[in-house]
């Protein structure tokens, strides 16, 4: 049964380039008035729902309908997401843009599982069908690099295939979409059925919410990584501090911060509950979005006089080096408090410790030590490109020696195929799940219990350089003992 | 119907998603109908053995004993994934109680209309036990438990309401004229 969708008087016709109208015009909630509305300062997440809206001026609080420029799916949620599309726009129907929905297998990859096979292959058959133009693919899972078109996890892939762009609005239907807020864009998670709403219309009607602004101040010392930074401030506001509203992140520390850094505080703002997080975009995510694509963009910043709903300030440089211990990611402590706590793994991946970055000072952590791992430390790089930085890049001050080259001789196990892996358990045979209760540091994102497999594992998260000191220590360790 | 009583299954702070359905069983995909029933079998095996004695689906069964689950606050963080909502309405639940809800969840429950997502001021979680019979009136805005006869205050289910009655928003938006059907 074709399905048209129509809020409003007017139906719409004619299909805008590359985009079909399966619905149309959807008014606001509210009149808009003609004549011009006195603009309020907005933050630059009120702006960026405006500028995607029919509304000249939003205030939080207000339901709105934006538009949608990108919607991202993977192999969990997509058949699910599709599955609700065609039932509920019909067989004929065609997504509201077939560039504008971006599928990125990375979830259930490499594993017998046949139901996780089998959701791939339905993705593959949802792209032909759709004619979906950013698919990246997998079908030989024994060995990822015979994919070209495999990526890994999917927040790391839509920055390094350039989908991240200022000023844009991104749905996934993932948690820790949010982590495309680092670019200067309103980046979310939604269920299927509201990607389903979106697949077919281009639409999706929320609540703006409210901003607090967080002010990272100061010179980051060396032992600090964002992940500390970001931690810090879970612990402060605790799992649903952030609810219903957005993040804003700002400061000299900020600021100083390369994209992957940027992206490590993004991607957890879903762990205090928030709706997204943002970092105003400056020439360095102007250099990063510009070096991966050539379409244009709008970056937005907040206005002056623009009202936040709350303001934290940090001077980073009395920060410490902290873990979030189990079973929360607000169970805030400073690694050095848990020098007792015994453990038996460390993992380094995901798409919040996984990256480039992440990896590169791991590295130079092992590297000063110049000594061997004590537990086994499973590396996961997030995608195929972060897997040949570690292969191929020097690692800044080692001698000229790659990651790979540390990892080997600080005795981790060999860097693992990227995808999602452990971070979330999966099914049984995923690497480096865990299947029995062990006590492991991660540089992942959440740590209630059965996180990462076995209901009594106890997960610590964790900056990459304490992961690789808690590898060498064989206990939970501030990396100050070796930088 | 706005008026739900059974037995309730109270459950405390943070019952995040990882809880309510584990990643393990996210191969599963909720608009295939036996995939849609096994998704219910599994609703909430995630919660810690230590802590919850009783299980929210008896082990060998496919449905809960348990229409009305108890919540603290912030019900339903973590991820964004819809099997939670959806396995515990597949399980046969109806109505969570809960202080507060994470926003993906709440939206979930409401797009998908598998969950009626009722909030209270109170730790109904702390004063309520699981076994206990109790009435969810979503018209009135209390809760009754019958073991004691107490009353308890529920907020207005507000906009939700009408969503979750009609199945969900694509069900809601078709009642109300704003889907065309061909």
């Amino acid at each position: 049964m074709a399905a048209t969708l129509s809020f409003g008087s007017k139906t719409c016709t004619g299909a805008l380039k590359g985009k079909t109208a399966n619905v149309v015009s959807l008014a606001s909630s509210k009149k808009s008035f003609v004549t011009k509305a006195v603009k309020r300062p907005m933050t630059m997440t009120e702006k960026i729902l405006a500028n995607h809206s029919n509304n000249g001026v939003v205030t939080p609080g207000d339901n709105i309908w934006t538009r949608v420029d990108k919607l991202l799916t993977h192999d969990v949620c997509g058949p699910g997401t599709f599955g609700i599309f065609q039932k509920e726009f019909g067989p004929n129907a065609q997504v509201w843009d077939n560039e504008g929905v971006i599928i990125i297998p990375d979830h259930y990859i490499f594993t017998t599982d046949p139901r996780a096979n089998r959701n791939v292959d339905i993705m593959r058959d949802m792209a032909q069908k759709y004619n979906i133009k950013y698919f990246y693919d997998i079908v030989d899972r024994s060995n990822f690099r015979a994919n070209p078109n495999y990526k890994g996890v999917c927040h790391v892939a839509m920055a390094q295939e350039g989908h991240c762009k200022p000023g844009e609005v991104l749905f996934g239907t993932d948690s820790h979409t949010c982590n495309a807020g680092a670019f200067g864009q309103f980046a979310t998670g939604v269920g299927n059925t509201d990607a389903g709403f979106i697949l077919g219309t281009g639409k999706l009607l929320v609540k703006v919410p409210p901003t607090m602004r967080f002010t990272m101040d100061g010179e980051m010392p060396h032992y600090l990584q964002a992940k500390d930074l970001i931690l810090q401030i879970i612990g402060e506001i605790g799992v649903a501090g952030a609810t219903y509203k957005a993040m804003e992140f700002i400061g000299s520390a900020i600021e100083k911060m390369n994209m992957d850094e940027r992206m490590t505080i993004c991607n957890m703002v879903v762990e205090a509950g928030g709706k997204n997080g943002v970092v105003p975009p400056d020439q360095t995510t102007f250099d990063y979005v510009k070096a991966r694509s050539d379409k244009p963009f709008e970056p937005v910043y907040s206005d002056p006089g623009a009202k936040f709903i709350a303001e934290y300030r940090w001077d980073v440089s009395k920060l410490e080096p902290v873990v979030a211990a189990p079973h929360s990611p607000d169970n805030r402590k400073l690694a050095r408090e848990c020098k007792d706590v015994k453990i038996d793994r460390v993992y380094i991946g995901s798409c919040t410790g996984g990256k480039t970055e992440d990896f590169l000072t791991a590295a130079k952590l092992f590297h000063k030590a110049q000594r061997q791992v004590k537990v086994p430390t499973y590396l996961v790089p997030a995608t195929q490109k972060v897997w040949g930085d570690v292969y191929s890049l020097p690692v800044p001050g080692c001698d000229g020696k790659t990651a790979a080259e540390i990892f080997e001789a600080a005795g981790c196990v060999t860097p693992a195929a990227p995808s999602c892996a452990a971070c979330l358990g999966g099914p049984k045979d995923t690497f480096a799940r865990m299947n029995e209760p062990l006590v492991c540091v991660s540089t992942t994102n959440r740590n209630f219990p059965g996180r990462m497999g076995h209901k009594e594992g106890q997960v610590y998260l964790a900056s990459p350089y304490t992961a690789a000191a808690s590898a060498l220590k064989g206990y939970v360790c501030d990396p100050r003992e070796y930088l | 119907s706005r008026v739900i009583t059974g037995k309730c299954f109270v459950t405390k702070d943070n019952i995040d998603t990882d809880q309510i359905i584990p990643a393990e069983y996210l191969t599963l995909v909720p608009s295939k109908p036996d995939e849609y029933e096994k998704l219910g079998s599994y609703a909430l095996i995630g919660l810690p053995d230590d802590l919850y004695k009783t299980r929210f689906v008896k082990d060998g069964k496919m449905k809960t004993d348990y229409p009305i689950i108890i919540g603290g606050q912030n019900f339903g963080c973590g991820s964004s994934r819809e099997h939670a909502p959806v396995a515990i309405g597949a399980a046969g639940g109806r109505v969570v109680v809960a202080e507060s809800y994470a926003r993906i969840f709440f939206r979930n429950c409401m797009s998908t209309g598998e969950l009626y997502p009722c909030e209270t001021e109170l730790r109904l979680c702390d004063i309520l036990k699981t076994d206990s019979e109790v009435t969810v009136d979503m018209d009135k805005n209390i809760l009754t438990d019958h073991s004691n006869g107490k009353v308890y205050d529920l907020k207005p289910i507000g906009e939700a309401g009408p969503v979750v009655d009609a199945g969900g928003i694509f069900e809601y938006a078709r009642k109300h004229g704003m889907i065309k059907t061909a």
